[in-house]
């Protein structure tokens, strides 16, 4: 990997990358939200963005701290309710491609946001689904977001909160869920994805620099990898230029102090 | 519609034992009620919110909830609620029961609360651990008329509901402006509603379609200005991100926790002065 950008950089580069212009988003915070941003900051102008706050057709100047921050609001097309975001634009098949991130992913992309441990007594209560589990069922696709290592990568996961490929082999067909599922996970070492008969999620790119060994070494089941691995070219400066703008905008407006307008306390 | 100061209004409505629903989706958080009810020191509440958020967490660690029907349990952007961990995993400071959803089951179940339905219904597909992990909750059936597969969530219908929004007018009709979550839905599904606002007003010049609860829906109306906060108010207020932030170093110990309480919470004797406490510009 390039030593002039980060990892968090070099895959926000990488999503971004992986979005078609004019798609419909279905977006999380964090870096799923920095991606989604920069695309439409660059090569994607008409990516219409859709966070789960309601908030339809954003475009934010900076960041989002929060899923639902003003500034989704102030720059929406269209604020819905939550009901109606999840009903009328998810479940009804409107949305092109959703973004996910987790604790946990297994070879065939199922996702746990749920615990570490077991459910009844877990070691580490994590926030739980939120709306990944309807995300992942009904977006037409999915991207997920993750950092690769063992504790990540996991042959089994402790609790599965949302379904990727299920058992895998065609199970995610049979069971006739709407959307295709996961189409690639891009990590901090390359991208993985789904292989047509099998549904495993394979090798089939890595950044500049990466090895194939460092990336099983990071993997908790043995990694399949693509006959045909790419090597992924290092982001443009341009890319990373209006990346860092956006971020430097987004500490400015969050670190400012907020004013509340009040009478006097007496 | 009585007009009546916060705690009043929670002092008359929100008793031990109450199932109750502060609502609002990242924004119009009921901060300044969650307060007032730490304050009065209610107990074994069953709270039900989609996002915890800050509020929960506060009254968690305080000791006021005995169960908690949620979705998503995180600081937004910002990492773990440590009190709602703490007592989920190490049953500080008591046990807390769980019923755990999906964004898209607490809408449906809320839904189906406001309007008047034992249960709502969404697709169903492949049964996830949370289908197993809650089991009772949620059941599957088939569509009579398609034959499709459905899952069937019951209905939230919260003792009380307790939302924050910008105004209210003179006869106690409230209007709720940006982000809405399923506040509109909590709000009809409950038996009991409160409101908190940032200001009274004579006419609430409300657009045709704008989100606007009749005054004979809510029990009762507080004035509260910065009642949101940390969360925000739009149109008002920001949301106070750097506070959120912040809160991940004050809740991540029990000390600390209960000392920033007893300082800020416990020690104002109401909102205005807790802005006061921490330093909120006016």
């Amino acid at each position: 990997m390039s030593s002039a950008c980060t990892a968090d950089e070099m895959m926000t580069v990488t999503a971004a990358r992986q979005l078609r212009n004019g798609a419909v988003c279905f977006v999380g915070i964090g870096l799923p939200s920095a991606a989604c941003n920069l695309a439409r900051r660059t090569h994607a102008p008409e990516l219409v963005l859709i966070y789960e706050s309601g908030t339809v057709g954003t475009r934010p100047a900076v960041l989002p701290l929060s899923i639902g921050d003003g500034e989704l609001a102030d720059t929406a097309t269209c604020v819905v309710s939550l009901p109606e975001v999840f009903a009328h634009y998810l479940q009804r098949g409107r949305v092109d491609l959703g973004f996910l991130g987790a604790a946990q992913i297994d070879r065939f992309g199922n996702l746990n946001s749920t615990v570490i441990g077991s459910y009844a007594q877990p070691r580490v209560r994590l926030p739980g689904a939120g709306g990944a589990p309807e995300i992942a069922t009904y977006a037409h696709e999915v991207l997920i977001i993750m950092k690769q290592s063992p504790r990540s990568f996991v042959p089994r996961l402790d609790f599965m909160t949302s379904a990727g490929f299920l058992d895998g082999a065609g199970a995610r067909a049979r069971a006739r869920l709407p959307g295709r599922g996961p189409r690639a996970v891009v990590t901090d070492f390359g991208i993985l994805r789904p292989d047509p008969v099998t549904d495993e999620l394979t090798l089939a790119a890595i950044y500049p620099g990466v090895t194939v060994e460092a990336v099983r070494a990071a993997t908790g089941w043995p990694l399949a990898v693509a006959e045909e691995l790419e090597t992924l070219p290092p982001p443009q400066s341009a890319d990373l230029a209006v990346l860092r703008e956006l971020q430097a905008a987004t500490q400015r407006a969050h670190s400012a102090a907020v004013r509340i307008p009040r009478p006097a306390s007496t | 519609m009585p007009l009546l100061p916060l705690a009043e209004a929670i002092a008359r409505h929100v008793h031990d034992g109450a199932s109750v629903a502060l609502e609002g989706f990242t924004h119009l958080i009921p901060f300044a009620a969650g307060h007032e009810i730490i304050r009065q020191q209610r107990r074994g509440l069953h709270l039900i919110r989609m996002t915890p958020d800050l509020i929960y967490d506060q009254m968690i660690g305080a000791g006021c909830a005995a169960h908690l029907t949620f979705s998503w349990g995180g600081n937004p952007g910002v990492g773990s609620l440590y009190r709602l961990r703490d007592a989920i995993e190490k049953h500080w400071p008591q046990p807390l029961g769980i019923t755990e959803r999906t964004h898209a089951q607490m809408a449906v179940a809320y839904q189906a609360g406001a309007s008047g339905l034992p249960c709502g219904l969404m697709r169903h597909y492949a049964a996830t651990d949370l289908d197993r992990a809650g089991a009772g909750q949620s059941a599957p059936l088939s569509c009579p008329f398609s034959g499709d597969a459905l899952l069937a969530i019951p209905a939230i219908t919260p003792d009380v509901t307790i939302l924050h929004a910008q105004a209210a007018d003179s006869e106690g009709n409230v209007l709720i402006r940006g982000i809405l979550g399923a506040s509109r839905e909590a709000a009809l599904a409950a038996r009991c509603l409160l409101v908190t606002v940032e200001a009274q007003v004579q006419r609430l010049e409300a657009p045709m379609n704008a989100v606007v609860l009749p005054h004979w829906m809510v029990s009762a109306v507080s004035v509260v200005p910065g009642g949101a906060h940390p969360s925000y108010a739009a149109g008002c207020y920001e949301r106070d991100n750097r506070f959120y932030v912040e809160w991940d170093d004050i809740a991540r110990e029990r000390e600390r926790f209960q000392r920033w309480m007893q300082e800020f919470v416990l020690g104002s004797r109401d909102h205005a002065q807790l802005l006061e406490r921490l330093r909120v510009p006016a």
